[in-house]
């Protein structure tokens, strides 16, 4: 392997734009993955997130700034040069090749002895060992996405790339291969990133998410740190559901902003909100929100909303209301007890939901749903 | 297939055996519609491949009348095979040899093209498409001659070459170069569509694995690209070899009359102009056919790769 470049450390993507003919697809982003984590890609389709991790496999060059591993440059490097593999969305599996041949395709490249052994551990591994002398076209779609793990796996690559690999399976399948996936990452200690538009998938497996749009990054962190406290409107909907609203400022209340929103006043907690003042996007999740058929004392927020449909979800019930501003919400009430639901539409509520699960967001031109 | 999956929980244990999903279930039953939709096909079969075959073949063991040139009677006349191989072994080398050759310069110009119309041609892919099929718009036999007049004595090619002390004969008709050349064009097209089928079908994202996975440019096309595109560099090579290897046109009009014959100017002549040839010509098909038919079968045992997508 003349060009063949160890690296090991955090994967670090410095100020990459990449720039195709009439647009571009990833915008000056600066990203750090640290080794052996977790890391997913999120954003939907043309976000730029496919062209990132391609521009990290070597199959794209950026148009401008550097991909490292650790301290090794790998910008303008071959894919075969990369200690980095990829598990393609079609599984790329080679056709005239039997499994085990697939799998040992990357050992054999780098003439590393013991090619078949390292093969069958790395179907083992994927629980597909049994399958080795099949020809691909021979496996289901889920059992042809374990061989493309384990062909990826095998080489033990400082970085491991996956590109919408759950994104062929049904549902069922998709769940069982997400806490495979994570059992598999934790095993091996691998640097994993994942490209997902599937959100519940990004924060099922990834230790950290960045949730891309329109080639940029709109927010960075743990799955329970974007739900819990978005800082776009672009957040705020595509990681979970948000009711929204505009609102504007007009004053303060100790550590909290008093907020006009659509002639309701609420409180919001300075450190929830990206914005201190003039206008903004107030937001709540639906499963924060209570809602019950007297105006509460105490608890902080409230609005009267009109019931507009009541659907039973088995775990919860789903409530449209409609409150004054004419913008419908969303509301989860979880069903703990077996009682018959005595709302329907038409009924007057009030809802209601403590300061602190409130946050805002700028008031964005673009704010998305 | 749910349960060899279904083992949460990072349960290492190994899956039981997994079947490969049902392939569409094929009704077993023979049904009568699918039997007289095949009538047309079998009655066409029988009457135009199977009784002339089998006329052929009795042709091909007749003997003459002696004193009666293109009289005959029905006979078990071995020796007209005998003869036939005996007095025609060489054209019958002759034969194999330029449709082999024709057959490996074919490959040789078809998977450049094939793989550049399929990766690389982007827009231009179907003008190339158009390029590669347009010669059959003109007859066979009309382009044949128009190769005869380009590499005439007095045509520029020839006339260059000579020029240039590059043509140690003198002339490039009537020599087995142009009989090759005249093969290798016309089959072109049989060798360039069923590779280029085979690469177009391919998934890009196949061979960005092999890069992926630590093969070079070449290496990626050695042990990715050119193993999955063996069904079409196969079917490539026996619509190429098969029809050359029977080809007469070629060498009749770009060839000479003395070295460049092959078995199917032999068989032509046989049938057509020699009295009293009929049997010989029809011997000389048979041993034809059986030889290609037992190159072929060697040929796909070797190569087959009948397991491919």
């Amino acid at each position: 392997m003349g060009g063949f470049r160890e690296a090991q450390g955090d994967l670090k993507i410095e100020s990459v734009t990449k720039s195709f003919a009439d647009f571009t697809a990833v915008d000056d982003l600066s990203l750090v993955v640290p080794r052996g984590s977790f890391f997913a890609l999120l954003g939907p389709s043309g976000c730029g997130k496919t062209t990132t991790l391609r521009m990290v496999a070597g199959l794209e060059q950026p148009t401008l700034g550097r991909i490292l591993i650790g301290d090794t440059d790998l910008t303008g490097s071959r894919p075969y040069e990369r200690p980095v593999n990829t598990v393609f969305q079609s599984y790329a599996l080679f056709p005239h090749l039997t499994i085990r041949d697939n799998v040992a395709f990357g050992p054999k490249r780098r003439k590393v002895a013991d090619s078949d052994k390292l093969a069958n551990e790395a179907l083992e591994l994927v629980q597909m060992g049994h399958l080795g002398s099949r020809k691909p076209v021979q496996l289901s779609g889920g059992q042809q996405q374990r061989v493309a793990l384990a062909r990826a796996l095998v080489n033990r690559p400082e970085v491991l790339l996956l590109d919408e690999p759950l994104g062929a399976l049904d549902l069922k399948l998709r769940r069982q291969m997400q806490v495979e996936l994570k059992r598999i990452q934790t095993e091996v200690g691998l640097t994993f990133i994942h490209v997902t538009h599937d959100q519940e998938e990004a924060m099922t497996m990834a230790d950290t998410v960045a949730v891309m749009n329109h080639g940029r990054i709109e927010q960075m962190g743990a799955p329970e740190e974007l739900y819990d406290l978005p800082r776009t409107a672009f957040v705020a909907n595509f990681v979970g559901q948000s009711n929204m609203g505009p609102g504007e400022v007009t004053g303060t209340d100790g550590d909290a902003l008093v907020v006009d929103v659509a002639g309701t006043t609420v409180k919001i907690p300075k450190s929830r909100s990206a914005v201190t003042e003039g206008a903004l996007q107030f937001g709540i999740r639906p499963e924060k929100v209570k809602i019950s058929r007297t105006r509460p004392e105490g608890i902080g927020n409230d609005v009267k909303a009109t019931v507009l449909d009541v659907s039973f979800l088995g775990v919860a019930t789903q409530y449209l209301v409609q409150v004054p501003s004419g913008a419908v919400w969303t509301v989860y009430e979880q069903n703990l007890d077996v009682e018959p639901i005595d709302l329907h539409p038409g009924n007057e509520v009030w809802l209601m939901w403590k300061p602190g699960h409130a946050f805002a967001v700028p008031a964005e031109e673009e704010a998305g749903a | 297939m749910s349960t060899a999956l279904a083992h949460g929980g990072g349960a290492a244990g190994p899956a039981g055996p997994v079947a490969p999903p049902d392939p569409v279930q094929v009704p077993t039953k023979r049904s009568p519609t699918a039997l007289l939709l095949l009538l047309p096909g079998l009655v066409w079969l029988l009457v135009f491949f199977v009784a002339p075959i089998i006329q052929l073949l009795t042709v091909s063991l007749q003997s003459q009348f002696p004193g009666y040139p293109g009289f005959y009677y029905r006979d078990l006349n071995f020796g007209n095979y005998w003869e036939a191989i005996s007095t025609y072994w060489p054209h019958f080398l002759r034969s194999l040899l330029f449709a082999g050759l024709a057959t490996f310069f074919a490959f040789c110009l078809a998977y450049p093209l094939a793989y550049v119309m399929a990766f690389k041609a982007g827009r231009w892919r179907g003008l190339m498409m158009i390029l590669v099929i347009a010669p059959f718009f003109t007859s066979f036999i009309l382009r044949t001659v128009a190769w005869r007049q380009i590499l005439a004595d007095e045509g520029w090619v020839a006339q260059t070459l000579n020029a240039l002390n590059l043509l140690p004969g003198g002339h490039i008709t009537e020599t087995w170069a142009a009989v090759v050349a005249g093969l290798t064009y016309n089959f072109l097209p049989f060798m360039v569509l069923p590779i280029y089928a085979s690469l177009e079908r391919a998934d890009p994202r196949v061979l960005e694995a092999g890069r992926d996975l630590y093969a070079n440019g070449f290496t990626t096309f050695r042990t990715v690209t050119l193993p999955m595109s063996m069904p079409g560099v196969l079917a490539g090579t026996l619509l190429t070899f098969i029809p050359a290897a029977g080809d007469y046109v070629n060498a009749e009009l770009l060839g000479s009359d003395r070295s460049t014959k092959m078995v199917g100017n032999v068989i032509e002549s046989q049938f057509f102009r020699v009295p009293g040839g009929y049997p010989i010509a029809a011997a000389l098909s048979f041993t034809m056919m059986a030889l290609i038919l037992a190159l072929v079968y060697l040929y796909v045992r070797k190569f087959g790769t009948e397991e491919l997508v």
